[in-house]
């Protein structure tokens, strides 16, 4: 029983990771109608930057985590305006097109700097060791910190959509941009500010998995894989669906680890085909809504 | 008058790639062989993308599968090559068939998004199945077959292999072309220019859109089959993403609005690789940026671009 207890943290931990990242995602789709193909190496870049942060300028985890994704959302503002800002107003492929080439270049970049090794981040002496919950599970500080930190994110995310003013231009900009020119936003900075805003939710995300999971050069295509069956399962464009879509995708790994460890590896893909079938436009997302 | 000039073109291009063994250095052989292969691989992802209008990046599946079942088959039971080949377009196909199935229901964004997950998973299979794929160590240590029972080519002669690659990859070409051109292409192309036209006419578009990946799964799975015999090993870096870029890059260099455009680009793409892996090992972070630069000021390609120039064409245009 404990260790079923144990499975669902995990599917927890893993579930509000993967939100993290696949609502940036989702949040650059709903504005600019890009699927940004580099996201995951953005997450790793944060990952990256956090490390040497930490290594080379000594400076503790704390510091990483607010330092690192504010690179690198200021290197996805130099993205928007030098390179993407020629494909707006294009067909949908050019935008692909565009930010696949952005992957192979973030990520062959990062093996160039800091080579194909494995790198290993420790996690800051205060969330470092187990702690015992009611029930007698034992389960790493630093994995609970995790849960804390996505639930922060999912509750502060929804908040900013739904509660202020700049949600409201985000997504008066992602339903009508047009309408929203008109009405005196500047729509071309909303487009910019919300590509940086995805690429430093990314980095949070890297720097946060840093010392849970090893950083490797293949880390960011892991993780944009995974991020693209949570926004097939949840829905594109849907927040909810984000949350619904980590945490199932959570639970598939969480205890397909522990149950069924052959056939882990493709489960997550067998999910996502039950839904393509089932619910086309995923579970939370209307047809149209892409 | 231009389709004269175009004939004596082709046909110097033909005698130059029949005449290459015997005039050209030995490396340029194995240039060759490359070229062709990637090249036929490159124009099946083309009846996808510049044909039918739907950008895969997950293309690499079906030729590494083509790889691995050549593979396999020369190292379980010796089939001969061409029997192996066989194999190799069958798998290509029922992969494409079973991939496409659940990725052509929706818009091209889903679609990108899911050849890539649906790519990756085959990736994942092979490097984790050991007991049928060998891991990360990928097929090795098969013995080529001769190409039909009876016949004593030496295939383990480059020269030779060269002329069995280029007389199949001619004729693979020739199929392909035929299917682009037919009612069956034209189809494919109105679908590229308005789906949504294309549907009220009656026809079925996503059926049309499977059978095309369908098709473009088979062709890429004999290319795979190809190239095994010429690497002498079917390894997973053959499914992985990155090995979907290529057809991408090649296609994107070439021009995708011409039937040749793949060819051409992946000459250009093997010749480049070739010359610039001399001063570097980042070849990926070339690739990356030669994409970015050609969708961004090129998106006609090198062949497409100077073709339009010779026939007055708006090169601002949309492929």
């Amino acid at each position: 029983m404990t260790g079923f207890f144990t499975a669902l943290l995990n599917s927890l931990d893993i579930g509000l990771l993967l939100f993290v990242i696949a609502v940036g995602l989702n949040i650059v789709f709903g504005v600019l109608n890009v699927i940004n193909f580099a996201h995951g190496a953005l997450y790793m870049l944060g990952a990256y930057l956090g490390f040497s942060v930490m290594a080379m300028l000594g400076w503790p985890f704390w510091a990483a985590l607010v330092v690192a994704p504010i690179g690198v959302a200021l290197l996805a503002v130099l993205i928007d305006r030098l390179v993407l800002r020629f494909i707006y107003g294009r067909e949908v492929t050019d935008s692909l097109l565009l930010t696949f080439a952005l992957l192979l270049i973030l990520n062959e970049s990062v093996r160039l700097i800091w080579g194909s090794g494995i790198h290993v981040v420790e996690p800051p002496a205060l969330l470092d060791g187990t702690l015992e919950l009611p029930g007698g599970v034992r389960y790493p500080i630093y994995g609970l910190f995790v849960i804390a930190v996505g639930g922060v994110l999912v509750a502060g995310l929804w908040a900013l959509f739904n509660r202020t003013r700049a949600g409201r231009i985000m997504r008066a900009a992602s339903l009508d941009p047009e309408m929203a020119q008109v009405l005196g936003i500047n729509t071309r900075a909303v487009v910019t500010g919300v590509f940086a805003f995805g690429a430093w939710l990314a980095a949070v995300g890297g720097v946060v998995a840093a010392p849970m999971r090893a950083i490797d050069p293949g880390m960011g295509d892991k993780i944009i894989i995974e991020s693209f069956i949570v926004v097939v399962i949840g829905g594109l464009g849907s927040f909810p669906g984000a949350l619904v879509g980590a945490l199932i995708l959570g639970l598939i790994h969480g205890l397909g680890g522990r149950y069924l460890p052959d056939v882990n590896l493709i489960l997550p893909y067998i999910g996502m085909a039950i839904v393509l079938m089932v619910r086309p436009h995923g579970l939370m997302g209307r047809p149209g809504a892409s | 008058m231009k389709t004269v000039l175009t004939l004596v073109v082709l046909a110097a291009i033909l005698a130059g790639l029949v005449a290459l063994p015997h005039v050209a250095p030995y490396y340029y052989i194995f240039l060759g062989t490359e070229i062709l292969v990637l090249g036929l691989f490159a124009a099946s992802f083309n009846l996808v993308f510049g044909y039918t209008g739907m950008l895969s990046f997950g293309h690499a599946a079906f030729y590494g599968v083509g790889a691995y079942a050549t593979a396999l088959v020369l190292l379980h039971w010796q089939w001969p090559l061409l029997a192996c080949l066989a194999v190799s377009m069958g798998a290509g196909a029922v992969l494409a068939l079973v991939i496409g199935f659940l990725s052509v229901r929706l818009d091209e964004v889903y679609f990108a998004m899911l050849t890539l997950a649906f790519g990756m998973m085959v990736f994942a299979v092979a490097h984790q199945w050991r007991s049928l794929t060998n891991g990360s160590d990928g097929i090795a240590g098969f013995l080529t077959t001769p190409l039909l029972p009876g016949v004593d080519w030496i295939l383990d002669d480059p020269a030779v292999y060269y002329y069995v690659v280029l007389g199949l990859v001619l004729l693979a070409s020739a199929v392909l072309y035929l299917i682009c051109r037919s009612s069956f292409g034209l189809v494919l192309r109105a679908i590229r220019q308005n789906p949504e036209r294309v549907a009220f006419c009656g026809i079925n578009v996503k059926a049309y859109r499977l059978a095309a990946f369908t098709v473009a799964g088979a062709f890429a799975g004999l290319a795979g089959g190809l190239m095994a015999p010429f690497l002498r090993v079917a390894s997973p870096d053959m499914l992985h993403w990155s090995m979907s870029a290529e057809p991408v890059l090649m296609t994107i260099l070439g021009g995708a609005g011409y039937f040749l455009g793949p060819f051409f680009g992946a000459a250009v793409f093997v010749l480049l690789e070739s010359w610039i892996t001399d001063f570097t090992d980042a070849w990926m972070l070339v690739l990356g940026i030669l994409l970015a630069l050609m969708v961004m000021f090129f998106r006609r390609g090198v062949l497409g671009t100077m073709l339009d120039r010779i026939r007055g064409i708006d090169t601002a245009g949309r492929p």
